[in-house]
């Protein structure tokens, strides 16, 4: 039977290993692009953990679908917070932008600490105990759900940067700044939809983990850390690579727990970011620089 | 310079305990024998300066109450639980005739800041304080508290070497980690014998934190000594800052224990349950053998029904004690949106924290911190909040006198099960199916 248990564990390790792609997504967009890391970005995440749990608790709107109005509502944010506040300081050092940035995540913790207390809360689906029994593996319904979904979102913003006009002007702004801009691309509006963009991902990932696991304020830091650490691995302004980055994080992190102890899954995270960096520090599937 | 002095004399008429017995008044001395100079003045209004806070402080006619809790930070939902229990202390020690008055701070669940928050606390005129939940925290205030010879009640706070190193003036009124877990284990036996039922293998799941650590170092030692007669077949460490324990549970399922013992905070207790439940697994029961986790609000949002049944053995309010009915109204006056059921170990021990300092007060007569700290050692409350006899403290400063009871959650309410001369109810085992529940 030990198969079994290699086997349920790495099915585990990947339906988790997507959605933690679609969160890390975002991030990596943004920095692509706009060359701005995002250090609030997990608690970007957990402000949608919120807001999809208010919709649910409020009027019984299912996460997989207020995904949708929270993207949304993030993307618009997102486009405003670029345009008003992260604007000014895209040419000004890192760690100016790291401060703004820090300040912004230390409003939102205290913020949902405020509003919503220290409690951790959850979505109770009618089929949040559900699971499908595949012989001897067993797959949770909303792992499944959130991972189609993941898929789903990764796929749409795949689609728009290949195939729309604006998704190309977007990467041409990403490839070349100067270039985009002596051909007279609005590089603002264009950085400002990236923004948009890449929070929308996070919305929608935001209101995927709802399902998964509970929404408290304190989570956020270890959600940027994780982030962070698939958006290295897969290389830095990749989107298949944080799609990749996150399904090799949630396996990695899965079979390290049997293999080694549960407790030491993440260090498994942290021991393969550093072979990553040691061996190929531009990521997985990022551009040398 | 004579308008100088007028003042000065005032001042001292009010030192008048400093006054040397046998010498008639300081004021006198100084009036008959002394003639000021501009030093003499400077000197004196130093002194005064120096001396009036503790002299204020030994005259209070009120107990000042500082009250260390983590109310936000990691530890937040606990603290806040506790604090429940302060704001409702107040109204109840009035009525049993005690005076004190309670200042409320926050250790934003950091060592550091527990530490200068204990400094604060005792520069602003705290005569005793109380805390602090978390042992490292406990441990950071008490150094404070012994340098500036201020007592120190601590309400919960599990690590042996709290009460081990020496402290002059710190008691603790809570069990330690190795008398938790021992506790908790007699009472697997006893609920055994209740219920004339078997356990062959269990698996002891863990947070990998310096509680869980603690609780598993505690099991290692006492589990052979207690003898059980269940095979204890794996432990497991977990991360605590899990998104899930989904692997965890996958591995306990392959073991296919008939009982977890588990030591949880409350999140971690949901993401346990949630992924039982999700991968079928159905052990005979889910004891927890003193760590909190199952019997938080949270928990019961949560899990709804699937939250009934997990059973938890712990020092426990007393149902059936006068203190704690009394207590109950007052929590509820204070705390109209919260139940007592599920706060009452957290608020029981910050109550009976604030309790044992104010009836140290009232038989000391003084805020003296020396004087008091005696008062505090002395203490013999035999009517009070959580299951247990007396509260006394050994040399140590330790309470031996306090009780575990085996609490189940029955219909969304953390019901004492055991010892039968406290419970309300039978304890239900073995563990009801998950199916059908919600």
């Amino acid at each position: 039977m030990f198969w079994s248990l290699y086997a349920n564990v790495l099915v585990q390790g990947v339906l988790t290993g997507l959605v933690y792609g679609l969160m890390a997504l975002g991030l990596s967009v943004i920095f692509g692009v706009v060359r701005v890391v995002n250090f609030a970005h997990g608690e970007f995440a957990v402000v949608a953990m919120y807001a999809a749990f208010v919709l649910f608790r409020s009027f019984g709107i299912d996460p997989f679908l207020s995904m949708l109005p929270i993207a949304l509502a993030f993307f618009v944010i997102g486009y405003g917070l670029q345009r008003t506040l992260i604007n000014p300081f895209v040419s000004r050092p890192e760690h100016e932008q790291f401060i703004l940035l820090v300040g912004l995540a230390i409003i939102m913790v205290n913020g949902t600490l405020m509003i919503f207390g220290p409690d951790a809360r959850s979505a109770n689906l009618s089929y949040s105990f559900d699971s499908w029994e595949i012989g001897a593996i067993i797959v949770d319904k909303v792992r499944v759900y959130a991972a189609i979904a993941a898929l789903a979102v990764a796929s749409l913003l795949f689609a728009f940067f290949r195939f729309t006009d604006t998704g190309v002007a977007i990467r041409a702004c990403a490839d070349n700044l100067v270039g985009a801009a002596v051909v007279g691309l609005d590089v603002k509006k264009l950085y400002a939809l990236t923004f948009g963009l890449g929070l929308a991902c996070v919305g929608a990932a935001g209101a995927l983990m709802v399902t998964l696991t509970d929404a408290t304020p304190m989570i956020a830091p270890a959600f940027t850390l994780l982030a962070f650490t698939i958006v290295i691995i897969g290389g830095m302004g990749s989107m298949t690579g944080a799609i990749v980055g996150g399904l090799l994080i949630g396996i990695a992190e899965a079979m390290a727990s049997v293999l080694i102890a549960p407790s030491m899954k993440t260090m498994a995270s942290f021991g393969l970011l550093v072979l990553v960096l040691a061996l190929r520090p531009q990521g997985l599937l990022g551009r040398r620089a | 310079m004579r308008r100088a002095r007028l003042p000065l004399r005032r001042l001292l008429a009010k030192i008048a305990p400093m006054s040397r017995p046998g010498r008639g008044s300081w004021e006198d001395n100084m009036t008959e024998k002394t003639r000021f100079t501009r030093r003499t003045v400077m000197a004196g209004a130093a002194a005064a300066t120096l001396v009036a806070p503790a002299v204020v402080r030994a005259q209070a006619q009120t107990l000042k109450i500082g009250s260390l809790l983590p109310r936000s930070g990691f530890f937040a939902q606990a603290g806040q639980s506790m604090h429940r229990g302060v704001l409702a202390a107040p109204e109840l020690l009035k009525e049993l005739g005690y005076n004190v008055e309670i200042v409320h701070i926050d250790t934003e669940s950091n060592a550091d800041v527990a530490r200068t928050q204990a400094e604060r606390a005792i520069n602003d005129g705290c005569h005793v304080l109380t805390g602090a939940f978390d042992s490292g925290h406990t441990l950071a205030i008490a150094q404070v508290t012994e340098q500036r010879q201020v007592p120190f009640v601590v309400n919960v706070a599990a690590a042996p070497q709290i009460t081990e190193q020496g402290y002059k003036f710190l008691v603790r009124n809570f069990q330690t980690g190795g008398q938790l877990v021992t506790n908790g284990l007699r009472l697997i036996k006893d609920v055994m014998d209740a219920k004339s039922i078997k356990f062959d293998k269990a698996v002891f799941l863990h947070a990998n934190d310096t509680f869980g650590t603690a609780q598993r170092n505690a099991m290692d030692a006492i589990w052979p000594r207690v003898g059980l007669p269940i095979e204890l077949v794996e432990k497991i460490a977990y991360d605590p800052r899990a998104q899930d324990l989904s692997v965890e549970v996958t591995k306990i399922r392959s073991i296919n224990p008939d009982l977890v013992m588990c030591v949880t905070r409350a999140s971690d207790a949901i993401k346990m349950v949630r992924d039982m439940v999700r991968q079928r697994f159905q052990p005979k029961a889910i004891i927890s053998p003193g760590s909190p986790g199952f019997y938080d609000e949270e928990f019961y949002q949560a899990l709804g029904p699937l939250a009934d049944f997990v059973l938890f053995g712990l020092p426990w309010a007393n149902p059936k004690s006068n203190m704690t009915q009394a207590f109950e109204k007052a929590f509820a006056k204070a705390n109209p949106n919260n139940r007592f059921a599920v706060d009452s170990f957290n608020a029981g021990f910050a109550f009976e924290g604030l309790l044992i300092a104010a009836d140290a007060f009232k038989r000391a007569g003084t805020t003296n911190g020396p004087q008091l700290m005696e008062a505090v050692k002395a203490t013999s409350i035999a009517e009070h909040v959580m299951i247990g006899g007396p509260i006394t403290f050994d040399a140590k400063g330790q309470n031996p006198n306090i009780g575990s009871a085996l609490v189940q959650n029955l219909k969304r309410v953390p019901t004492v099960v055991l010892p039968k001369d406290v419970a309300l109810a039978e304890p239900v085992l073995p563990l009801p199916a998950w199916q059908g529940r919600s």
